[in-house]
């Protein structure tokens, strides 16, 4: 450091520029500080994702002759390209890169965006940006250093995966691990423009994600259309570009340019805006509110609070549906030579006629999702009392009962609500069988509720203990969307709720699971509220 | 009349260490009751176990003649809480919050709203990220003052406010003790104690150690008396209570237990007096004296502390 600074002494007209970018290094150390839990875990459970994808596949594809079917049929069929993408090679390498590439892109971004945000908009909500800028800390200091260390991250994933798939060939290896990262890194700069657009870190994480969402969209909708990526949709798409970049199968280096392109120019826009603001400030202005308020008991503070968050999840699952029904009418061109891969759609959801299992994995995988939606709702109690908002709405009249029910009300009744605008959307962009189809999207009920009950547990018991239900969905997600393709053994499969599930449609309806998983939950709400009940409220 | 707060042997802990050490508070209806301590003393912690937000692990507590951990949601209905640190929904304007905070107590009226409103300057169209701190603090405060409540609780309520909205508070409390409501009041701003409150409760470290109004407490501690005599006084230092003695010719500064200032005044009249002043004790030395009380016995334990370690003997007893 010292060096650094005794060198920049004698030029020190340059000043202008680096004293907007003072004290970054001790702002990334203290980034990478709060975050050393949170990163290395997105890191590692990502990339463990996607090194330990050849090995398994090659346990179901042995022969070349068998990766060359399955990629050939995998090709041809149109809803599967839409939730893959296209497949370029038939090496395990190529296999591996079409199986997870999208997705692990996908989640790249994800924590890419949470980690900007987090550091950003996030700090200037809560007001501790303030005293830290009035340190000897630049203008565009706290921006520099959260993506610095979304760029830290993203590296270490880039190097995880080149390292783990180098046995499938090095520059594969290292064009797949370039991409994940690239997107992630796209979506890193586009939250911190969008960070400076919004003054809540919340919206400025939910537009973000919208944004992302949409890229992988249009890139499903490209591929749905044309079998090589070269649709304009999938170009217009970082996500698309990853799969452009054709890992494994005579790279296209040539696209990483697109994302060092979008980087960068997202990058100086969040510059150019970070440089010109009011910190703590936004470009979008706040309008003023009503003078007199008809809010009147928690639980109508409860839905005020929500109400947006289920509007947006409704929205999502109403158009994901529709996109995943629209996708289910090309899943019946599946050639079912493939003993193996019929078995993998099977085991992930179905058990007779392809359609009924593809339209049961769809309902599954909303189903998962919608657990991520009830763990988020419930832990808004958590929220609010670790926030000390809490404290002065019990000091009403309101019992904490009560006041619990209300958020729960949101969260257990905005499941069935999200859950039957996702099967509405299935049934019309598939355009026939709502009946069925609406029964298999209800039936992920009792699982998405015990997920939820067990948070409201782990709230109740204790509210440093609360956060910990995002593992535990975050596991069911993992075990349910990519455990079949892994072969891993059924009692870890099992521990999903979701693994006990009847396969609706397609096979006979079974109560007894459904019912048992809904008195589990039952309890483990009961023993929650009872145990919130009796222990002390957070204090500030 | 009954009392509107009684708590006796309070006791709470977190993990290892004891926020409440057997506190005891007695609040009468209808008083404003000052409640004092350094940061830390549990202050907060006893206002909390009263607002039944904390389970207290030992002692008793009554509000209002009810259990406030059983009772809470009824009594709540007559209590109004004022926190030293307010945080509002960001999307919910400063109105929306003081017309939901009335309605989940007793209830709130509209006119004395709007003149509160009014009175604090207080802008109810901002939504709650863009006030200020003290802005934060009229909010929680007009959602106090316009409920109909019978105690009010404030833990710290006028940190960021300015010396006029000051004004404005301290008016509004005395016309809450005019209609006969009862006010426990938690502040650091011992003018504003002093100038509100009926009587005081000063704690340390989770104990009461001073109760009673602020002319009982008076009477506990010292008078600062300075005196220009015609002559040199005599038998001053032998007089009981007299501390910090300080003659230099004519001139005598010197502080007496209040309880032995008449003793004091005889003496300086037969020396003849030409000015006297005489100080009573303010708030602020009777906080201070237990304040420095803590920091003595801190000091003195850690010269003990270095005398063992220089001396080896450790035997050695340390004169008060």
């Amino acid at each position: 450091m010292t060096a650094m600074t005794s060198a920049a002494g004698p030029t020190a007209v340059r000043g202008s520029g680096s004293r907007h970018l003072a004290g970054t290094w001790p702002l990334l150390r203290l980034a990478l500080r709060r975050d050393r839990v949170v990163i290395p875990v997105w890191v590692g459970v990502v990339a463990l994702m996607v090194v330990s994808l050849p090995s398994s596949l090659k346990s179901v594809y042995s022969t070349a002759a068998e990766r060359a079917d399955v990629a050939h049929q995998m090709l041809t069929n149109s809803s599967l390209r839409a939730l893959y993408g296209p497949v370029f090679g038939d090496s395990l390498g190529a296999l591996a890169a079409w199986r997870i590439g999208a997705y692990a892109g996908v989640f790249a971004g994800i924590m890419s965006l949470v980690v900007v945000v987090r550091h950003t908009r996030d700090e200037e909500e809560s007001g501790r940006q303030e005293m830290v800028s009035a340190g000897m800390v630049g203008r565009r200091a706290p921006l520099t250093a959260a993506l610095l260390a979304a760029l830290i991250a993203n590296a270490a994933l880039a190097l995880l995966i080149t390292a783990g798939l180098a046995g499938q060939g090095s520059s594969g290896a290292l064009a797949l691990g370039l991409g994940v990262a690239g997107v992630g890194m796209v979506f890193a700069t586009t939250a911190a423009v969008v960070a400076q657009l919004t003054e809540s870190a919340r919206l400025a994480k939910g537009l973000t994600g919208g944004l992302l969402g949409a890229a992988f969209a249009l890139r499903a909708a490209g591929d749905s259309a044309v079998s090589d990526g070269s649709s304009v949709l999938t170009w217009l798409s970082p996500v698309g570009w990853l799969e452009n970049l054709r890992a494994f199968a005579h790279e296209r280096w040539w696209v990483l340019l697109l994302f060092a392109a979008a980087v960068t120019i997202q990058g100086a826009i969040a510059y150019e805006l970070a440089g010109r603001r009011d910190v703590g400030m936004s470009f979008l202005p706040t309008r003023p509110g009503p003078a007199a308020g008809r809010l009147g008991t928690a639980g109508a503070l409860a839905w005020r609070l929500q109400r947006g968050g289920v509007l947006g999840w409704s929205l999502g699952f109403l158009a994901a549906g529709a996109a995943f029904g629209g996708v289910t009418k090309g899943a019946t061109d599946l050639v079912g030579d493939n003993e193996r891969t019929r078995e993998i759609i099977e085991r992930m959801g179905g058990q007779s006629g392809i359609t009924d299992a593809f339209l049961a994995t769809m309902a599954g995988m909303l189903g998962m999702v919608a657990a991520l939606y009830v763990v988020q709702s419930v832990l808004r109690l958590h929220g609010e009392e670790t926030s000390q908002r809490a404290e002065p709405v019990l000091a009403g009249a309101v019992g904490r009962l009560r006041w619990a029910a209300g958020h729960l009300l949101i969260a257990f009744g905005g499941a069935v609500l999200i859950m039957l605008l996702g099967g509405l959307g299935l049934t019309a962009g598939y355009g026939q069988s709502p009946g069925p189809i609406l029964g298999a999207c209800l039936v992920q009920l009792p699982a998405i509720w015990t997920i939820g009950a067990l948070a409201v547990l782990l709230y109740g018991v204790s509210a440093q203990a609360a956060p910990a239900a995002w593992a535990v969905a975050g596991t069911a997600l993992l075990l349910g969307w990519i455990g079949p393709a892994l072969d891993l053994p059924a009692p870890l499969l099992n521990l999903s709720p979701f693994a006990h599930l009847p396969h609706l449609p397609g096979s006979e309806m079974t109560w007894p699971p459904v019912l048992i998983l809904t008195a589990i939950a039952t309890t483990l709400i009961t023993t929650g509220l009872t145990a919130f009940n009796h222990r002390d409220l957070t204090t500030g | 009349m009954t009392k509107a707060i009684t708590v006796s042997g309070l006791h709470k802990s977190f993990g290892g260490t004891h926020a409440l050490d057997g506190l005891d508070l007695d609040v009468e209806t209808g008083e404003v009751h000052g409640f004092l301590g350094p940061n830390g003393a549990g202050k907060s912690t006893t206002i909390r176990v009263l607002l039944g937000l904390l389970r207290a692990d030992s002692g008793t507590a009554r509000l209002l003649g009810q259990d406030p951990w059983a009772d809470a949601v009824e009594l709540h209905r007559r209590i109004a809480y004022v926190p030293g640190d307010v945080t509002l929904w960001r999307n919910l304007s400063g109105g929306e919050v003081i017309d939901l905070y009335g309605r989940l107590r007793g209830g709130l009226d509209p006119a004395r709203r709007a003149d509160l409103v009014r009175r604090f300057e207080l802008d109810p169209t901002k939504k709650g990220r863009t006030y200020s701190k003290g802005n934060r603090q009229k909010v929680a405060l007009v959602a106090a003052f316009a409920s109909d409540v019978d105690l009010l609780i404030l833990d710290e309520p006028t940190s960021g406010l300015d010396p006029l909205m000051e004004e404005v508070f301290q008016t509004c409390v005395e016309e809450e003790r005019d209609r006969g409501r009862t006010i426990l009041l938690s502040s650091h701003i011992l003018s504003e104690v002093e100038e509100l409150c009926d009587r005081v409760s000063i704690i340390r470290k989770g104990v009461t150690v001073e109760t009673g109004s602020l002319a009982d407490l008076r009477h506990l501690t010292r008078t600062s008396v300075t005196a220009e005599l015609a002559g040199p006084p005599g038998g001053l230092a032998a007089l009981p209570g007299v501390h910090h003695l300080d003659v230099q010719g004519a001139r005598v500064r010197l502080q007496v237990e209040s309880d032995k200032l008449n003793a004091v005044l005889r003496s300086l009249t037969e020396s003849g007096v030409r000015s006297l002043t005489s100080t009573p004790p303010t708030l602020e030395e009777l906080f201070l004296r237990h304040y420095q009380e803590d920091i003595q016995a801190q000091e003195q334990a850690q010269e003990q502390e270095q005398e063992q370690t220089e001396t080896g003997t450790g035997t050695k007893a340390v004169p008060r």
